[in-house]
This record gives structure tokens, sequence and C-alpha cells, in this order.
């Protein structure tokens, strides 16, 4: 049996399709309603409510807990002041990357570290001789997504004082109806919006306050499909689709660094030491061969390829995951991972690895679409990414 | 005195105007945009009428805006936020109701409760409406041809549009032929039983024209919402973000983005024309803007009966925009709302109703629980009176855009045919009162609630619409979507271009080609026939 979230006695009578998935061994729900259309729109529009439980959670404690994520982990976690939150890759000794995720500084020894995958072994690996504990609490933590531009209004009135406060990538400490939380000003959508982790033992009267406090604000229970748009709109990759972790990888070529899916910026090179410190050193001298960027399929000659045999054009409405190739000329040189029709900034767009020397904003690519089972080229141009980047997610 | 020089002047910032000034900026032209209000949009406006509460006063959703406009001007990054309009519900007077959703599964199973047969005959009629939606599509996008004109272009235009027909196949030539002049009703008479279907169906066919849903001619409407679908992803079938206010603010926005001058509060007095051509205009407060295209996107009473002296155009010409047909037939009210609308219909409390009842207040509801109902509604106005049953197409904005309403609490827009200009006696604050009394009544009888929900109401004429935003006698499409007023006779035969018999003065509103609704489609082939000619 698959295991249930925290909040699963509320989220399964509200998933009218019965349409789940599944997330690290949980049910998650693909989308609450037949469609996933208003769920969509309302991490754009009102506020969507996501349960993100299914995520990996971890925390570090102890004197030396900020040295073992900062070893481990590919940014500045010694730089931290307690109440920060950076997202960061991990990589392996060759700088490929493991996984990525957020570091919540919750106090001066005690860290929440977040990941798509399992890394309870991988920390304890790099913990040697550190005076730290490690404790898997992924079950025992709940975790709730308020993503969209009503999400602050909303919590607000959940937590009853502002919280204009409390800037992009920080994490504060309150009470909601009695239960304490902790909300970090995160997500996965590119928008306005938090997080909020509860014990789970008291996740539902927390769902509960949210939804009666976010009804007069439009409040949507929202799955994975809404999600799946946001975060392509956003830029944002996702492990095992965009990328392959270096732990999987059956083959060099299936692993990225950190420069590679364009998180370069995450590598803070002037540390003491981390793992993969030397190879993403010697990357940075010597110049990164793939680079992973936006897409954006151009429309009218998407629209001729389809009139080419009398239909308006077909777009999936949900986001693929699918390999995709890219050409310059006749030759493949890159491939998307991702892609989706942007509902909102109505674009066809998609996320992909390209050379280095292909890769730069502005190059015009083709892209493999099928149209009435034939295989076409589309023409695209490399964009820069994140597609979608509204001023209030930060402000 | 100021006496600025312009490339182009637009007269009125509806979004027409607004979509012409910013397809001519684009273009490198210097363009001013000159509005008589303090805010852009004519008739698609958002306005805070009750503090708190937000309408959209006269538009309220967006149908057909041209997926082209969307790209070329870049609305979504200028604000656009097309937001999906789920359901129609219809309620009924035996207590039950007729429901389409966005799920195709869940509308099936819908019609099927009322009639297997039209289950099975929806999803056939839907795949003719396409084809017939993809034939007519281009037409949109097609600078109208002179059939009497013997001038190469026209000739051409003539051929790719006889081409373009006698490319559908004879079975789609038929079908299209009886779309373009049955009545609405005979046309769904010959493929569905449901009378409840029929009536909410005809009904959408018959806004913004003094017809009835038995009046000939009014079938082809029936296709517009299929034409949303043909344009697939792009389909702009919704409610946008902020009110129909927020189109006029992205098109705004892209044209200010282009380098276009908007003025509001600028109200045009006259066409300023020497030696037979426009040379610029003349504001009520004398302020003189110089320009070799003047564009009027203001309605072809207005442009070509106010705006210019009756002189300066050929008689025949005046003549035939006289006769040019506006008849404004619907009014609006809107309300600020203390509650939700307890449709009995819907009522009950067991989970499944709870979750219709959600789903619908996302929709729109039709008030048109017969055929009959309908077209006894139009009986009304034919005789000069504002119908005492009217129909009514209902959405509540708050439930998409919260936006819209302090939390908790609601606005609702209705729309409501017949409200004929031309009322026996003349509209008076108490004529209007008592429509408005008229629509609450009518909507009580369905939704109990909805009197003592009540905050605020405004209830809007066509002497209202006339007066507020100059559509003449009120009709919200700037002259009716009659057969004899499309295409090559809109607005009149020969000047379905674009071009006006005076030189230098255009026209780019809804009373040319294409015409009607947020499509914008006027305003960017006026803009383009422009830029080609000039």
């Amino acid at each position: 049996m698959l295991k249930q979230t925290p909040f699963h006695a509320r989220t399964a009578p509200l998933c009218l399709g019965q349409n789940w998935r599944r997330w690290a061994g949980h049910f998650a729900a693909s989308s609450y309603d037949l469609v996933h259309e208003r769920e969509y729109h309302a991490i754009r529009n009102s506020a969507a409510l996501l349960d993100v439980s299914p995520l990996y959670k971890y925390i570090v404690s102890g004197p030396d807990a900020a040295r073992l994520l900062d070893r481990v982990v590919t940014r500045d976690v010694m730089a931290m002041a307690p109440g920060r939150v950076a997202y960061t890759t991990w990589c392996d000794s060759a700088g490929k990357v493991i996984d990525d995720g957020t570091v919540a500084r919750l106090d001066d020894e005690r860290f929440r570290l977040t990941s798509a995958d399992p890394s309870f072994r991988w920390l304890h690996e790099n913990a040697h001789s550190l005076r730290v504990a490690i404790e898997d609490v992924s079950d025992s933590t709940a975790a709730l997504a308020l993503q969209g531009p009503l999400a602050r209004t909303i919590l607000e009135h959940l937590i009853e004082r502002p919280l204009a406060d409390l800037g992009y990538f920080r994490l504060t400490t309150a009470t909601a109806r009695g239960v304490p939380v902790t909300i970090s000003r995160t997500g996965f959508t590119g928008d306005l919006g938090y997080e909020i982790f509860v014990d789970a033992a008291h996740a539902l009267p927390v769902w509960d306050a949210l939804i009666d406090a976010g009804t007069p604000y439009r409040i949507t229970p929202t799955g994975m499909l809404a999600l799946d748009l946001a975060r392509i709109e956003a830029g944002l990759m996702l492990a095992d689709v965009d990328y392959v972790s270096a732990h999987k990888a059956l083959i060099p070529a299936q692993t990225s660094s950190p420069y590679e899916l364009n998180l370069g910026w995450t590598v803070k090179l002037n540390k003491d030491f981390f793992v993969g410190r030397d190879a993403l050193a010697a990357e940075n001298e010597s110049g990164t061969a793939w680079r992973f960027v936006g897409i954006n399929v151009e429309w009218e000659p998407l629209e001729r390829l389809y009139a080419a045999v009398n239909l308006p054009p077909r777009l999936p409405t949900v986001a693929w995951r699918t390999s995709v190739p890219l050409y310059r000329g006749a030759d493949q040189v890159g491939y998307a991972t991702s892609g989706c029709w942007s509902p909102l900034l109505k674009q066809y767009i998609a996320l992909a690895h390209l050379p280095a020397d292909h890769a730069s904003v502005g190059t015009p690519v083709e892209m493999e679409v099928t149209v009435e089972h034939h295989r076409k080229r589309a023409p695209a141009r490399v964009t820069s990414t994140p597609f979608f980047n509204p001023a209030r997610k930060r402000t | 005195m100021t006496r600025a020089h312009y490339d182009a002047i637009i007269v009125g910032g509806g979004h027409n105007g607004l979509v012409a000034a910013a397809y001519l900026a684009r273009a490198g032209r210097k363009v001013l945009v000159l509005e008589r209000r303090e805010l852009v949009g004519g008739a698609a406006v958002s306005e805070q009428i009750f503090p708190g509460f937000t309408f959209s006063v006269y538009s309220y959703v967006v149908s057909l805006l041209r997926p082209e406009i969307i790209r070329d001007l870049d609305l979504p990054g200028h604000g656009l936020h097309i937001l999906p309009l789920e359901s129609t519900v219809t309620p009924m007077f035996n207590g039950d109701y007729l429901a389409g959703w966005s799920d195709h599964d869940l509308s099936r199973g819908e019609l099927y409760r009322h009639s297997p047969r039209d289950a099975d005959a929806y999803e056939e009629y839907g795949r003719l409406m396409h084809h017939m939606a993809q034939a007519v599509r281009p037409i949109l996008a097609m600078l109208p041809p002179d059939p009497t004109s013997l001038s190469p272009r026209d000739l051409m235009g003539m051929l790719k549009f006889g081409k373009h027909m006698r490319g559908l196949g004879a079975e789609h030539f038929h079908a299209l032929h009886k779309l373009m002049t049955m009545s609405a009703a005979d046309f769904l008479d010959e493929w569905f039983e449901t009378d409840v279907l029929k009536a909410t169906k005809s009904a959408s066919g018959v806004i913004g024209t003094f017809l009835g849903p038995r009046s000939p001619g009014t079938a082809y409407v029936l296709l517009h919402h299929y034409m949303g679908e043909i344009d697939g992803v792009f389909r702009a079938w919704g409610f946008a973000k902020g009110g129909t206010g927020g189109v006029s603010e992205a098109i705004a926005g892209a044209a200010r983005g282009f380098g276009a001058e908007i003025r509001l509060n600028a109200p045009v007095a006259q066409v300023i024309v020497k030696n037979g051509r426009a040379t610029g205009v003349a504001l009520e407060n004398g302020d003189e803007f110089e320009a070799p295209v003047v564009v009027s996107g203001l309605d072809p009473a207005r442009s070509f009966l106010q705006l210019v002296e009756p002189k300066e155009l050929p008689g025949e010409f005046t003549a035939a925009i006289r006769r040019y047909k506006f008849r404004g037939s619907s009014g609006k009210v809107n309300l600020a709302l203390s509650e939700l609308p307890n449709f009995t219909c819907l009522a009950g409390d067991d989970s499944r109703r709870t979750v219709l009842r959600e789903a619908a207040w996302r929709g729109a509801f039709s008030i048109s629980p017969s055929l009959d109902y309908v077209e006894r509604a139009y009986d009304d106005a034919k005789y000069g009176e504002f119908s005492r049953e009217p129909y009514m197409d209902i959405i509540i904005p708050s439930m998409i855009d919260p936006g819209m309403a302090p939390p908790g609490q609601h606005v609702m827009s209705i729309f409501v045919q017949y409200a004929p200009y031309n009322l026996t006696g003349g509209w008076t604050d108490a004529r209007r009162e008592a429509f408005g009394d008229a629509v609450i009544n009518a909507i009580a009888r369905f939704a109990p609630n909805i009197k003592s929900s009540i905050l605020h109401r405004q209830v809007i004429t066509p002497a209202d619409i006339e007066r507020v935003t100059g559509l003449t006698e009120g009709n919200i499409f700037q002259g009716e979507l009659a057969l004899h007023q499309l295409f090559f006779f809109r607005p009149a035969p020969a000047w379905a271009r674009y071009a006006t018999p005076l030189d230098g003065y255009w026209q780019c509103g809804s009373g040319t080609h294409p015409g009607g609704g947020i499509m914008g489609a006027s305003g960017r082939l006026a803009a383009l026939e422009i830029l080609r000619r000039t």
C-alpha cells in the first residue's frame, strides 16, 4: 500500500476524479477537479494549496550541524543566519549533482534539509567525526505550500500578524489556531508563496484553518499537474525529469554539474571544502560544455505545420516530461526535458539541455513535434529563464 | 492653443482604437490616442461603482480576442490574464436545471439525463460546428473585398473568398448556408429535442441584436462558441482578471510601450478638414492636433454624422450610414451582494450538491428556461417595452477573481435582453428602476435569496450605455451584427475596408468588419490597411 500523507483525510474526498499519482511512495493528487485548469490559474491569480508532505525532510542538529551541511552542499551554509533558507544543489566528488533542495537554518545549531530523493545515508557518510544528529523527519513533519498572489493575505489571517517583513527565502515560526508552525517564503511555482511545516500529528487542524481563512480569497487545493505547469514557467527543474542524479546515473553522460544545470550561482568556490569542490573549481576554470536553458517555440510556424494537414494546432494541456530532440541545421544538438503550453503567457515553452556554443539567448533551434503521427521540426529560440517572474515573488 | 503634430491620431480609446494605436506605433508611427473619458476602454472598462466592488460595467466576458493580437502586442506581458469560465447552468421552471461543464464526460452525462438522443447528437453537432467555425474563421482576419469592384485587388479578394467557400465541399457549404440564413431555433430543431438546451444555445445567439431566437439570420452566431475552440490553446473565452477593463489596460500598456501617447479627458469635437482631406482634430476645449491620418474608433454614426461636417462626405454615403441599424437591445444590471445566490435547482446539502453548487457559481447562469420564454422576452421588445421576464446571462466575477469584491462578498454581472433603446415613452429614472426590478424579480424566481442579499444595484439601460460610452442607441456592437451589416456591408457598401470617402480619415471600430465583442480584429485590420496605404 502506498503511504498516505498526513493530509490524506482532507485531500481524498476532494479528489473528484480519483486522479492520483505517486510521489516518493505517497499518494499525491494530480488534480482535484476533473480538469486541472482552475488549479493552475489559482497559482497565478489567487492562492493554491498544495500538499508537499512527500518531500524528504531531515533535521540536522548539533554544534557541527552547519559544518556538516556546508561540507555537503554547494551553497555557503556557514554564512547563513538563523531564519534564512537557501536553495542549493549537492554533488558527488566528481562535481556532478546528486540532488537539489533547500537548507533552512532554524536556529544556531538546527537545520532542516529538504530533498527530492532520500539523503539520510549521504548525510551520515559525510558526518564523520562531526558532532551532529541527523533525524529523518519525512513522515513526522507535514508540509503544505500556499502559492499565489493572495497567499500572504491568507496566511496573515491565519496567524493573525503581518508577514510583509518576511523576505524571500526567509522563515519564521508562528502559531496557527494554537498549532506551532514554521513558515518559509519558498515554493516551487515562481510566484509569491510560502511553505508551511507542521508536526504531522497536528496537520489536519492547520489544513482546516487554512481553508477557513482562505475561502473568501478563493484558496484552491491544487495538484501536481498544475504545479508542473507553474514550475516550468518558473524555470525550475526536477530531479529524475530534467536531470539524473549522480547517484542514479548508469553512464557518466547522464550526469550534470551545477554549471551545466544553470545553477552555477549556487556553487560557492570560496568555501573551504565541500564535496565536489575540486572538480567544480576545475570546471569553472576550463568552461562548461552544456547549458540548461529555456526554449520558446514560435507560434506561426507551428500553426503552419498543423494547417498543412487541415488542423488547428493541438498542444497537450498538461506538461510533458519526455526527452525531445533539438536541432540546428541537419544535426541534433540537444534535447528538451520538460515543456508545456503556458496558459498565462500564451507561449509554448520548454526546458532544455544544449551545448554551450548553441545556448546563448536568441539562438534559433528547431524542436521536434509530432503532427498527425509525423515528426516535424518547429522553429524555436533559446531564451533565458524564468519565463514568468512576477515582482511579487520577491517583494 | 496647442498644435502638436503626429503621424496618426486615434479618436476614442476603446479597445479597437487602442489596438490600432498599438499596431501603428509598433510600425514606428507617432500616434496620439484621444479619449473623452477619464479611463481607456470604451465599453470594456472596469470601475469601482461602489467602494470595494469592481464591475466590468458594460461588457462582461472576453470571447474572441484574436490570438495574433495577443501575440503581436504581448498582452500577457502587459498583464492580460484570461481566467476560465467553467460552466453554464440554466435553471428550469420545473425545479430542474441543464448544465454544460468544461469536462466532456460531465456535460454528456448531464445532457443524457435530459435526452439520450440529444447527448449523442451533441457530439455530431460539435464536429459540424468545428468545421463551420474553421470555414468562417479566416474571414475574421480577411480584408473584405468589394464584390462590385473590378479592381485587381477586389477581384483577387473575391477569388480568394470564393475559393475558400468552394473548398468547403458540398456538405459543409450547405450547412454553412443554413447557418447563415436560418433562425437559431429552427437550426437547433434539426438537431435537438431538449427545449431548454435549444433555448440556452439560441439565446446566446441573439445577444446584442434586435432579433429573437425564431428570427431568421440568428443561427450563425451559434458558431461563435466554436470559433473560440478553433483558437485552441489561444482560446480567450473567459473572464479577464480585473474585469474587461483589464483587457483595455493591457492593450493600452502595449500601445504606450510602443511609444503611443494616450490622452484622457480629451473629447474630440470635430475632425479638421482642409481642401477635402482630414488634417487633424479639434478638441472640445479648442486644442488642435495635426496628423495626416485620423482614425475614428467611434461608431459609424459618430464618425460620419457627428465628427465630420456633412458637406465633406458624399450624400449617398451619409445616407447609407443613416440607414445603418443600431437599435440597442440590451441592458446590464450590476449587483454588489452580501452572499451568493442560492439557486433552488442546485439546493441540497449532500456533498455532490455542494460540489455542483460551488462549480456553478464559478460559471455562468443562463436565464433561458424555454424557447418560448426567450421569444416572449423579444415580443415585449418588438412593441417598445422591456422584457417583463428577460433573458439573462449572469456571472459572479468575484468567484473567479477574488479581487473584484471585498472578502466574503460578491459582485454579480447580469447581461439583460431585451431592453429596447426606443422604449415607448422613453427611458426615465422611474423606467430604469422598473426595468431593474423586473430583472431582480426574474432572478428571484430561481434564486429567492437574491433580493435580501443586494447591497448595491446599478441598472444600465441602452440610453445609459449611449450617454456614458457614446455607443449610438446603446448598441454594444457599434451596430447590429445582422447579415445585411456584415463583411463588405460593414458599415456601408464599398467602404468596408477602413478607408472613408474623406481622404486621410479612417475607421477602426466595431462598426467595421468583423466587429462585435472584445475581438480587436477591426482595430488590427484597420491599422494594417493604414500602414499599407499611407
